[in-house]
């Protein structure tokens, strides 16, 4: 159906950068981006093997999308994306152990990573091979950045430091000569300052989230494209208990912003 | 036919209406809490009015800019800005650098009162989720408590402190070692400021007359003060096996007295119905003294009332008033059908 449709591969490719962002954008993957997003070398870490296991089960599932059933495609998906995060996961321990020390459950929980049987489900199941794999590869970059982003605030405002650790990661294949990262908080303790450990705890991560979620919808209102809105107070999960807003199920069809958010 | 036209104004409810605004209301509320403040400079010296100083001015600054930036138009003059800077610095060591105190205001005005949409949409106390804030960030600056510039201060920890180190019962029953050794203040310098702590908290006598004063003016409703203290003073009562002055340190020490009569009355951020009130004061004693007795930290006050102000919807609505008219059978009925 969608194969007789003309595909741009480098709309497929850069989409997933900004303006279908999958985590700022489609808020997918929540719970990987927060807890692995303490540090930029573990963040990054996490976006690489996900981007690696993303864009290897969007060949095999896009490759397989004519034989596998309809019904039975979940399951199906499952297992193909299981195998290879268990392949990214035996080679994580194997060449960079520190990064499986670090990311712990949450490099096996690839498996469940809903942005990756999202894309199973949206895209790969019925798109022609190269463009999944185009299409696995743009979500990957852009998990990987938006984990980037994250960690680099967190890391700096709840640490102090930038891309420390990143000579247990890559040290093994580059030579660093030496370089363990910045460390700040010398610096700051002898102005005065102090790292604010909030941004590491996951309260400092969901503000952080949120910020960047708003920045990011900013720049895609600049472009034209709609808000990844929550719908007001529909999005609240008090808003059936909550007197500040209508009862669920009540519309209000006189408010234009959320007519406009419903249409598109 | 003009006097005509006033007299026969037709409206909707209400109909009684007095000139009490918002700013009547922050106003009276910043002269109940000017004692407290008082007791603290006398207790901690100049400092604390700097810090004082700095969490007004900077809140205030943190709203005009906000309002400025985003173009929205000024709220300066309601005050509100005022109050939360003041009863974020009466949540502060003396101690504390100042720069945290500004990072403070910030998460109180922006993040908090104005990223939700400002006066009246907040879900949480600004001042006490600015503490949490730095509480969490700044974990050795905010628990460095120093000792009452006052003669024959009690020096080291804060009464919370010397209490919480022992179970509620053997505490009760080593409180008189400890004011004979000087570890712990006498209850009566406890009521009058002379202890370790924050700023704001320590005169709890400053306090209840703050409170006192906001009552009588009708500023806040009895439920949620009365119904906090009463349940910290029963639940501590059986805790210590009815020993009368460990209850009296309970609820003298800490935030308590702070937390019940000016954070946890909070309009914004606590119910509007009397039943629920209630409920909203029994929960936040409750959860003060559970973290109290069993928690890892010594002082509960903050994190309790900003747990029950994100419970405070769910408490509206299991305490909405039923229709005039509306019998409980009826009621019954839909429940089983449904």
């Amino acid at each position: 159906m969608a194969e007789t449709k003309k595909i741009s591969y480098g709309h497929e490719l850069t989409k997933g950068i900004l303006k279908e962002n999958p985590v700022l954008r489609l808020v997918l993957g929540t719970c990987p981006t927060l807890a692995t997003s303490t540090s930029v070398v573990n963040g990054v870490g996490m976006g690489i093997a996900a981007t690696i296991v993303l864009v290897c089960s969007n060949i095999v599932i896009s490759a397989l999308r004519k034989v596998i059933p309809s019904k039975a495609r979940i399951p199906a998906y499952i297992v193909v994306i299981a195998s290879f995060v268990t392949m990214v996961q035996m080679l994580v321990k194997a060449f960079v152990p520190a990064l499986d020390k670090s990311l712990g459950v949450f490099l096996p929980l690839i498996v469940v990573n809903c942005i990756i049987l999202g894309r199973a489900e949206a895209f790969a199941g019925k798109n022609p091979v190269l463009a999944s794999a185009c299409d696995g590869l743009g979500m990957g970059i852009g998990f990987t950045a938006a984990l980037f982003c994250m960690g680099t605030v967190r890391e700096i405002l709840g640490a102090g430091t930038f891309l420390s650790g990143i000579d247990t990661m890559i040290g093994s294949f580059v030579d660093l000569k030496g370089f363990t990262g910045f460390d700040f908080s010398e610096g700051l303790a002898n102005i005065g300052l102090a790292p604010m450990t909030l941004f590491i705890l996951p309260a400092g991560g969901f503000f952080v989230f949120g910020m960047l979620m708003a920045l990011v919808n900013r720049l895609a209102e600049k472009k034209g494209k709609p808000k990844a809105a929550l719908e007001g107070c529909k999005g609240c999960p008090h808003a059936a208990a909550c007197a500040m807003c209508e009862l669920p199920g009540e519309q209000t069809p006189e408010d234009p912003e959320k007519k406009e958010a419903a249409t598109v | 036919m003009e006097e005509n036209k006033t007299l026969y104004t037709v409206s909707a409810s209400p109909h009684a209406k007095n000139s009490t605004g918002v700013t009547g209301v922050m106003l009276d509320v910043i002269i109940a809490l000017l004692p407290a403040g008082i007791m603290g400079a006398v207790t901690f010296g100049l400092r604390a009015l700097a810090v004082i100083g700095v969490c007004v001015g900077s809140a205030v600054l943190f709203e005009f800019l906000y309002t400025k930036i985003m173009k929205k138009p000024t709220t300066l003059g309601d005050l509100s800005a005022v109050v939360t800077g003041l009863l974020l610095a009466y949540n502060l060591p003396v101690g504390i650098p100042f720069w945290m105190c500004v990072i403070g205001s910030f998460a109180a005005i922006v993040v908090v009162k104005q990223f939700f949409g400002g006066l009246g949409q907040n879900f949480a106390n600004p001042a006490i989720t600015a503490r949490i804030v730095l509480l969490v960030s700044f974990a050795g600056a905010m628990t460095a408590y120093p000792a009452s510039v006052l003669p024959d201060a009690v020096t080291g920890a804060t009464p919370l402190g010397v209490l919480g180190t022992l179970p509620a019962k053997e505490a009760a029953a080593q409180i008189g070692a400890w004011t004979a050794n000087g570890e712990l203040p006498t209850l009566t310098q406890m009521a009058f400021g002379i202890r370790g702590g924050c700023i704001g908290e320590v005169c709890g006598a400053a306090l209840l007359l703050g409170g006192l004063y906001l009552l009588i003016r009708r500023v806040i409703n009895w439920r949620i003060p009365v119904c906090y203290l009463g349940t910290v003073a029963v639940f501590m009562l059986i805790a210590s096996g009815f020993d009368l002055t460990y209850t009296a340190y309970e609820l003298l020490s800490g935030g308590l007295l702070l937390g019940a009569i000016f954070m946890a009355t909070d309009y914004t951020t606590s119910p509007i119905n009397k039943t629920g009130k209630l409920v909203f004061g029994i929960g936040c004693g409750l959860l003060t003294c559970v973290i109290r007795l069993y928690g890892s930290l010594p002082e509960g006050v903050s994190y309790s009332i900003l747990l029950m102000n994100i419970l405070t919807p769910l408490i509206e609505k299991a305490t909405m008033p039923k229709y005039f008219g509306k019998t409980k059978k009826k009621k019954a009925k839909e429940g089983k059908a449904a």
